[in-house]
């Protein structure tokens, strides 16, 4: 078994006090807490601080951590022989057989708390509810349409048959159904980790990114889209073909349409799981040609020569105002 | 070969009891009930919830949990996460307003 230094973890010495402990541990947690860190580390940090604070906040399991004494983080030690008395004991026959070469010490520490919570009971009545878990689900935009399956790798902590915790990897594949958005949520009930002695499975739950699109930005179930358009087809009115995410439709766009301008496509973003549709919305952009050929200039030229359109006239108006 | 299964939304129309908020929230019924009492959780109707009140509340009780904080802290950290997510959603609509770079 790999050790691991609970107290440098939590950056106290090994004679701190109860309450040092809890200080320690309370001001990283704010810090490294999966649910408020930014830090990509955090949730690994966190896991590290939280399990050091398990055990050592127990006065019962500090004492048996103690008398492991102190190794470098990581150097494989063999725990003393009372240790595996009271570790592999099994409900009932009082087998000793089991080893401590390919367990973690948090797994066995966490052991440990099932036995004291069962203490004064039979373990083998106690009904312990499996662990929920939580996945980020990264989906494209045509699936979030479509609906689609997801394969989800985890690695579950499940108890044995004696109430020891291991890591048992496990694959799901999960349908997902059409509605999703970024930031959604799913449950996949009892997919979680195992429950114990007929307590129930815990659930699964999913979260949703969606991947960004060349196109199309979500807001909720609603879709933008930016449509370049030529300052001719803006001026005088155009019917364009547009992408959506059922195939091109046609936009008619109307005579004098300025740039920023949002043409709604009705019922053509993103289906909501209650029902319905959310909207398309095209952003008009308008796009000068880079290069004028001698036709265009001359005619543009032309235009500006006629024109009496003053795009800042609203400039002189501020001036007058102030 | 994975079994499949099939992946339920918690979405603002989904209702959840408060029994089942209460497997799925991390918050037994009692600490659900004085949530709603400080005004921190809202009823949709009856004693049923929005399913989206789900991710909110596993986030809160989590920390509620794991920083070792009172039913009243815990009140106000939902009512700071429900904050975080209506501001979310108001980045994500005026970030789908930005015209993408031109390429």
């Amino acid at each position: 078994m790999k050790y691991k230094d609970y107290y440098a973890s939590l950056g106290v010495k090994r004679e701190a006090s109860a309450d040092e402990i809890k200080k320690a541990y309370r001001k990283l947690a704010q810090k490294y807490h999966p649910d408020v860190t930014k830090d990509p580390k955090g949730e690994e940090k966190f896991k590290e601080i939280a399990e050091a604070y398990q055990t050592l906040k127990d006065p019962e399991k500090r004492k048996a951590y103690d008398e492991l004494g102190s190794h470098a983080p990581g150097e494989n030690f063999r725990p003393p022989p009372d240790w595996e008395r009271h570790f592999g004991e099994r409900p009932g026959d009082g087998a000793t057989s089991f080893s401590f070469e390919d367990l973690d010490l948090g797994d066995l520490f966490e052991s440990l708390r099932g036995r004291t919570r069962g203490a004064g009971r039979s373990r083998a009545s106690m009904q312990i509810p499996g662990e929920d878990f939580e996945a980020i689900v990264h989906l494209r935009l045509e699936d979030a349409y479509a609906g689609t399956m997801v394969d989800l790798n985890l690695d579950m902590p499940e108890m044995d048959a004696e109430g020891r915790v291991r890591h048992v990897p496990k694959t799901i594949k999960a349908r997902i159904p059409k509605g999703a958005t970024d930031g959604m949520r799913l449950r996949l009930r009892g997919q979680g980790g195992k429950g114990f002695n007929g307590g129930p499975n815990g659930d699964l739950y999913l979260n949703v990114a969606l991947h960004p699109h060349a196109l199309f930005r979500p807001s909720g179930h609603d879709l933008y889209l930016d449509l370049p358009l030529a300052p001719w087809e803006a001026a005088l009115g155009a019917a364009v073909q547009v992408p959506t995410l059922s195939g091109a439709v046609s936009l008619k766009v109307p005579p004098n349409t300025t740039a920023g301008r949002k043409l709604r496509l009705g019922r053509k973003g993103l289906p909501k799981p209650s029902g319905g549709e959310g909207d398309l919305y095209a952003i008009v952009q308008i796009v000068n040609p880079s290069v004028l050929s001698e036709r265009e200039r001359a005619l543009f030229k032309d235009l500006a020569e006629a024109s009496t359109f003053d795009p800042r006239a609203h400039f002189t108006m501020e001036r007058s105002h102030g | 070969m994975a079994d499949e299964y099939d992946a339920v939304w918690l979405e603002a129309h989904a209702r959840v009891t408060l029994v089942e908020l209460a497997r799925c929230s991390g918050f037994p019924e009692t600490t659900l009930r004085e949530l709603v009492e400080y005004g921190a959780l809202a009823p949709a109707e009856g004693e049923t919830f929005a399913g989206d009140c789900v991710g909110r509340l596993r986030r809160a009780s989590r920390l509620g949990e794991d920083l070792e904080l009172e039913t009243a802290a815990v009140a106000l950290v939902l009512r700071f996460l429900g904050r975080i997510d209506s501001l979310e959603d108001e980045v994500r609509y005026l970030h789908a307003q930005v015209a993408a770079p031109r390429r």
